[in-house]
């Protein structure tokens, strides 16, 4: 059935038909034409204003997280445009599905250094999955159809569609497309069955495997597929820091987190086991620190659907590609039931030296200022362990992830291939939205806070019922605890004059509160948590605390650092 | 004539990239010279991804020539460049990534018959006055392809070593003018015709 309409409208209907129900955006003149038909839509598109347009691209990152849908930006063209830069990017490299509709001037006028013209497909070209300029209005229900697919399938990522005006404006016999085949885009291999029979036979014959787990077991919805696999060989595992929330931190075969500042035992035993396992995950140089060191001893087996990161960083003996939802049950049915315990109890000493060295005296503190990692297990305990984690960049992040307990899936949103400071609040905003029955936490520095700390308006507008937890330090911690380590303790510029926060807070109409005493923590946490809507905690932290245990970068990862001399 | 890659021979000018200054094809230590055929889609852009990912791997490209291949809406990338076996994998499965290329591979010189061609304009009076000049020319399999009062074409098709030692021995000459050499074209000798294989392997997947 075809209808003549606009290209703006077309636009609309092409998002409706994409199932896309929330849209992060901010007008401009380059964008009007569609603004204006947003205008008739508003029951179908909720439009959410943002303040500023990278907060338009991490609440649709957060968004997208955690309700695994496609989150989707509209912003103008030029400054827009360029606003959107670093969400792109961070949702390239973490792997986050994302559709961008930018304006861009009228076709006739590409090139001209027009008035907020800016090359986006040549900026945004090398930081997405796909980028392309829709000049004709005939091209709009492919080229979206096209863009959610490329973003939601395999291994996902951000679409950048530039939207001149003249194709928002021209008219088009419109019919809604369904693009779900591209014939140069592979999106999940499938491996030959020889390989799936390799992969279980190195497991069966392995007495130390570990197993490593990334996002991608998220991503592909493998939660399931991953327990019955860990469990039938009783394979220990740990994850990696997207990949918090993949495996419940109870779960009994869980044995932490990998990384710089993952757990002991994890990073000691990758070095230790006979079979490393990676799945769904990228070896980055966060995880692996050295890689002349790393897991020389063992073989490899990486499961992922993305050809690309085999071998890319480590060698590996042997390569699953393919969606871990389907290659994880069929290693599974070939794995012998067995049990490592001799193995497993191997990684307990390394926990309890950890438990008694760093985690203890980090969430259990009787004297001095309150802690992050206390402030952190706290409210993770106040919410049952059931509420999502989106943190920003810092030590704040990774106190967060470290002590906050996750036991329900897609339950972190946090900006692990980038670090893009200022990403936490507008990521939690965007996550209420996508999870609109859970209660979101987010956990942020005095730093990161200010870098978008425009979106509280967002937040006062929508009621959205963000928990902020502003770890205040009054130094820019991570970088500071960085000087202090390697760089003799100068602290070029990382001391900061902060703010009253709890004025900003009432200034957007936020409750707030903060505290300073421990004895005030848990009453504070249950005000915030029974407070409807956005409320900001704010807790003064220990203004020099280091988060331990650390790999230092470049170091071997069996040479963790428990304390810092 | 034919002149023979020389591995690490160690020309004067060292790192030697085909710059044509010490006449030698030296490969810079530990790398090879491989050949990158890449299909891809025919849009707009695409050119732009595929080197985006040569350069941000920090490795020149040699030679390049772009043209529509044999099947239709497909585009033929022929591309060459030092680098050891690992970055080649590495290259190709990352130009492979992006959405609209088919598919890239790499390639050693043994596994495909190349053709590349250069092009010298020569100053006429100096050509006619130096024997040697139709001798360098008649060696090298090059042709005369314009003669007129003031300059004369050569034309030789053939591999990099022989085009750049027809350049080099006129260059001593001062008879060289100009002098083009073409991006190299390449077919693989293999008897499977890889891009027919993954075609027909998507059109049974749609
Ligand atoms: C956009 C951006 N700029 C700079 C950095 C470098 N950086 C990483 S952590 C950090 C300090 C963060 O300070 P704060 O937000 O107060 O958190 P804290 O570490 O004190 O918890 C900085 C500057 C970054 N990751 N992102
Ligand atoms: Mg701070």
């Amino acid at each position: 059935m075809m209808e003549r309409i606009s290209g703006a409208e077309a636009m609309m209907r092409s998002l409706e038909h994409e199932g896309v129900e929330v849209l992060f955006g901010y007008p401009g003149g380059a964008i009007i034409p569609t603004y204006d038909a947003l205008y008739d839509h508003k029951e179908t598109l909720n439009h959410i204003l943002v303040r500023h347009e990278q907060g338009a691209i991490h609440a649709a990152q957060g968004y997208a997280r955690v309700s695994g849908k496609v989150g989707c930006a509209i912003v103008t063209s030029g400054p827009g445009a360029m606003n959107t830069i670093s969400g792109i990017a961070d949702a390239m490299v973490d792997s986050t599905p994302m559709v961008v509709i930018c304006g861009q001037v009228g076709a006739a006028m590409l090139g001209t250094d027009a008035f907020q013209e800016v090359d986006v497909i040549g900026v945004t070209q090398p930081i997405s999955k796909w980028a392309f300029q829709i000049r004709r209005s005939e091209d709009i229900a492919w080229a979206v159809s096209r863009a959610f697919y490329i973003a939601r399938s395999g291994r996902p990522g951000p679409v950048v569609l530039d939207f001149t005006k003249n194709a928002q404006t021209g008219l088009v016999d419109f019919e809604p497309q369904k693009v779900n085949f591209i014939r140069s885009y592979k999106p999940a291999p499938v491996p030959e069955d020889s390989v799936i029979e390799k992969a279980a036979r190195l497991i069966n014959n392995s007495v130390k495997p570990f197993v490593l787990v990334g996002q991608g077991v998220e991503l592909g919805n493998a939660q399931e597929e991953l327990r019955e696999f860990l469990e039938k060989a009783q394979l220990p595992a740990a994850r990696t820091l997207l990949g918090l929330s993949a495996l419940p931190s109870d779960h009994p075969l869980n044995m932490g987190m990998l990384g710089m500042h993952g757990n002991l035992g994890p990073n000691m035993m990758t070095n230790q086991c006979d079979l490393l396992i990676a799945i769904g995950m990228r070896f980055d140089d966060r995880v692996t620190g050295n890689l002349n060191t790393y897991a020389k001893q063992a073989k490899i087996i990486h499961f992922d659907i993305d050809p690309s990161e085999i071998n890319k960083n480590v060698r590996v003996n042997l390569a699953v590609v393919g969606d871990c939802k389907q290659t994880l049950p069929a290693v599974t049915r070939l794995l012998d039931k067995t049990t490592h315990q001799a193995w497993i109890d191997g990684f307990k000493p390394y926990a309890e030296k950890e438990d008694n060295k760093v985690i203890h005296p980090a969430i259990y503190p009787t004297e001095g200022p309150l802690l992050m990692g206390e402030v952190v297990r706290k409210v993770s305990e106040a919410t049952e362990h059931k509420a999502i984690l989106v943190t920003d960049v810092g030590q704040n992040q990774m106190f967060a992830c470290r002590y906050f307990k996750y036991s329900q899936n897609r339950s972190i949103v946090t900006s692990g291939g980038c670090g893009t400071m200022g990403f936490g609040l507008p990521a939690a905003m965007g996550a209420t939205f996508g999870a609109p029955d859970r209660t979101v936490c987010m956990f942020c520095g005095d730093g990161g806070l200010q870098m978008t700390i425009q979106e509280l308006g967002t937040i006062m507008e929508q009621q959205a019922p963000v928990k902020i937890i502003l770890l205040n330090n009054d130094y820019l911690g991570n970088v500071r605890q960085w000087q202090y380590m390697f760089y003799n303790k100068r602290y070029s510029f990382t001391p900061m004059v902060n703010p009253d926060f709890e004025l900003i807070a009432r200034g957007y109409r936020i409750p707030c509160r903060t505290v300073v005493e421990r004895a005030d923590l848990e009453g504070a946490i249950q005000e915030m948590l029974s407070t409807e809507g956005p409320f900001l905690l704010q807790c003064a932290v220990k203004a020099e605390d280091d988060v331990l245990p650390m790999i230092p970068p470049g170091s071997n990862i069996d040479e963790m650092l428990l304390e810092v001399k | 004539m034919e002149t023979k890659y020389t591995k690490n021979a160690g020309g004067e000018c060292g790192d030697c990239n085909l710059c044509g200054n010490c006449g030698s094809l030296d490969c810079p230590e530990g790398k090879n010279m491989y050949t990158m055929i890449i299909y891809s889609e025919n849009f707009a852009g695409i050119l732009n991804q595929i080197t985006a990912v040569f350069t941000r791997r920090q490795v020149n490209i040699e030679s390049l020539n772009v043209c529509a291949s044999s099947t239709p809406g497909v585009h033929k990338y022929t591309i060459t460049c030092f680098c050891n076996e690992e970055m080649a994998m590495m290259l190709t499965k990352q130009i492979e990534k992006k959405i609209d290329v088919l598919q890239a591979n790499y390639f050693t010189d043994d596994q495909i018959f190349i053709l590349e061609a250069c092009l010298l304009k020569v100053n006429t009076n100096m050509m006619l006055n130096n024997k040697d000049v139709g001798r360098i020319v008649r060696i090298h399999g090059a042709r005369i392809v314009e003669v007129n009062p003031t300059y004369s074409i050569i034309e030789k098709k053939g591999i990099t070593a022989d085009i750049l030692s027809l350049f080099h021995q006129l260059d001593k000459l001062g008879v060289v003018l100009q002098f083009v050499r073409s991006g190299r074209i390449a077919v693989t000798k293999s008897c499977i015709e890889q891009l027919d294989r993954y075609l027909e392997e998507r059109e049974s997947q749609r």
